[in-house]
């Protein structure tokens, strides 16, 4: 089967986006990642990974493969399975029909990933297109080219447990009709996006959730443990610049979704926002620029200051917002 | 590096102001984070294959760590309760588990019975 592997900075909005290319609808994954209104922020503290509360820049796992559908009027197809074998042989039976698959997996059991990436992330997503002997050819859309793996290490990642699980989750477009004029749609995902990061009625999502995670950075310096403040500290950032994010917490690929959709709809306020949504992940990444230098001990832990930098960035970004939605988003 | 010389995607603005995807091999902010939570679990694994050799844990704790798991984790992996799990931490319990209950922790860590029950 040919199929062009697309090299991508987040991992589902580069699976949408390469299968509906492969479809013949032509979207870029950051157009992908802003039809699905997939930009956000959230502070859970009652879910946990190893220990640290989940701190997310976007909405949660498979937003963007349901978000895109209403929008560009395609509908995917998902299956999970209960039984592994049975997960493995449909998929079998899908690259027989000649179809490119979307799945879900955990990073830690995929043997292409470097070893100091590998942790158990559950809501890892890629692209399988063909099978040469025991082995999958599979595009992961963080990989700068299309990558290998066994069967017995992608029926583990598969069907890893946990937070999250996969369930042997496979998907792919079945009905594509995309609209001529993407203007409705585009203002239609803006809008979506403001309200979230403006409106949710919840203290721990959106802006609001920025000031409360930013409250509790700060709160640190009383717990009076440097061990747990680093990790804590650390745990933001890598939340924040891990792969799969493109840095910036996703600011940067929203930013060229902004700009695509400025040009596309000839709107010079959509431009504009974009520029201030590239200075909102500027000043995302010195946040994490200075954290890290403190969680390396270059420079002392000053938890106020870093509280102090988050609150600026969430004031920086309830203005970006605010000013998107006067915009007529 | 921590990208062990892959490299990811990023979105950059170019010179004319327009944004591209460009391959990256990281920067320092992410190799200080990554290997913070990757050392983490390495300190933990060590810890564990001490007290493994002292005689006050079974190896599983230590086969948890090295697979960058913690109970709660593995409890979730194995359908284990976390008590049970905590419990067969201790070396005399953990020697007598029933072969059943031993590959099921091997397959949850993806690791083989026999390198289960010693510490490498």
């Amino acid at each position: 089967m040919e199929f062009r592997h697309q090299y991508a900075a987040h991992c589902e909005s580069g699976v949408v986006s390469s299968l509906l290319r492969h479809h013949g609808v032509e979207v870029s994954e950051a157009m992908t990642f802003g039809l699905a209104s997939a930009l956000a922020f959230a502070y859970l503290p009652f879910i946990r990974i190893s220990g640290q509360p989940l701190i997310a820049y976007r909405m949660p796992p498979k937003a963007i493969l349901k978000g895109i559908q209403k929008r560009l009027n395609v509908r995917m197809h998902f299956e999970t399975f209960r039984d592994p074998a049975s997960g493995m042989a449909r998929l079998d039976e899908l690259l027989a029909q000649g179809q490119p698959v979307g799945m879900q997996a955990s990073v830690y059991w995929l043997p292409y990933f470097p070893p100091d990436m590998r942790f158990h992330f559950n809501a890892h997503n890629l692209i399988v297109y063909g099978k040469e002997g025991d082995e999958y050819l599979i595009s992961d859309p963080v990989a700068e080219m299309p990558v290998r793996a066994a069967s017995a290490d992608l029926k583990k990642a598969r069907f890893a447990r946990g937070a999250l699980a996969p369930r042997g989750l496979l998907y792919y477009p079945e009905r594509l009709d995309p609209p001529r004029d993407l203007r409705p749609a585009i203002m239609a995902a803006i809008h979506r996006t403001t309200r979230v990061m403006l409106h949710t009625p919840l203290p721990i999502i959106g802006i609001r959730g920025m000031r409360m995670l930013a409250r509790r950075i700060g709160a640190l310096a009383r717990s009076g443990d440097a061990e747990h403040t680093a990790l804590y500290v650390g745990h933001v950032v890598r939340m924040q610049e891990e792969i799969g994010t493109g840095g910036g917490g996703f600011r940067f690929i929203f930013a060229s979704f902004l700009q695509e959709a400025a040009q596309l709809l000839g709107d010079p306020a959509l431009a504009e926002a974009a520029v201030e949504t590239t200075a909102a992940g500027d000043h995302w990444r010195e946040f994490a620029l200075a954290a890290a230098r403190m969680c390396k001990g270059r420079t002392p832990m000053d938890c106020s200051h870093l509280q102090q930098m988050f609150m600026e960035g969430a004031a920086r970004e309830e203005r970006l917002f605010r000013r998107l939605s006067a915009a007529g988003a | 590096m921590t990208l062990a010389g892959h490299r990811k995607a990023i979105y950059a603005v170019g010179p004319d102001g327009r944004y591209t995807v460009v391959p990256s091999s990281g920067w320092e902010v992410e190799e200080t984070v990554t290997l913070q939570a990757v050392e983490h679990f390495r300190r933990m694994e060590e810890d564990a294959r001490r007290r493994v050799l002292e005689g006050t844990t079974s190896p599983l704790e230590f086969h948890m760590y090295r697979s960058r798991m913690d109970p709660a984790l593995l409890s979730q992996t194995t359908g284990l309760w976390c008590w049970r799990i905590r419990r067969h931490f201790r070396p005399q319990v953990f020697a007598r588990l029933k072969p059943a209950l031993l590959a099921r922790y091997a397959d949850a860590l993806g690791i083989s019975v026999e390198s289960l029950q010693r510490v490498q």
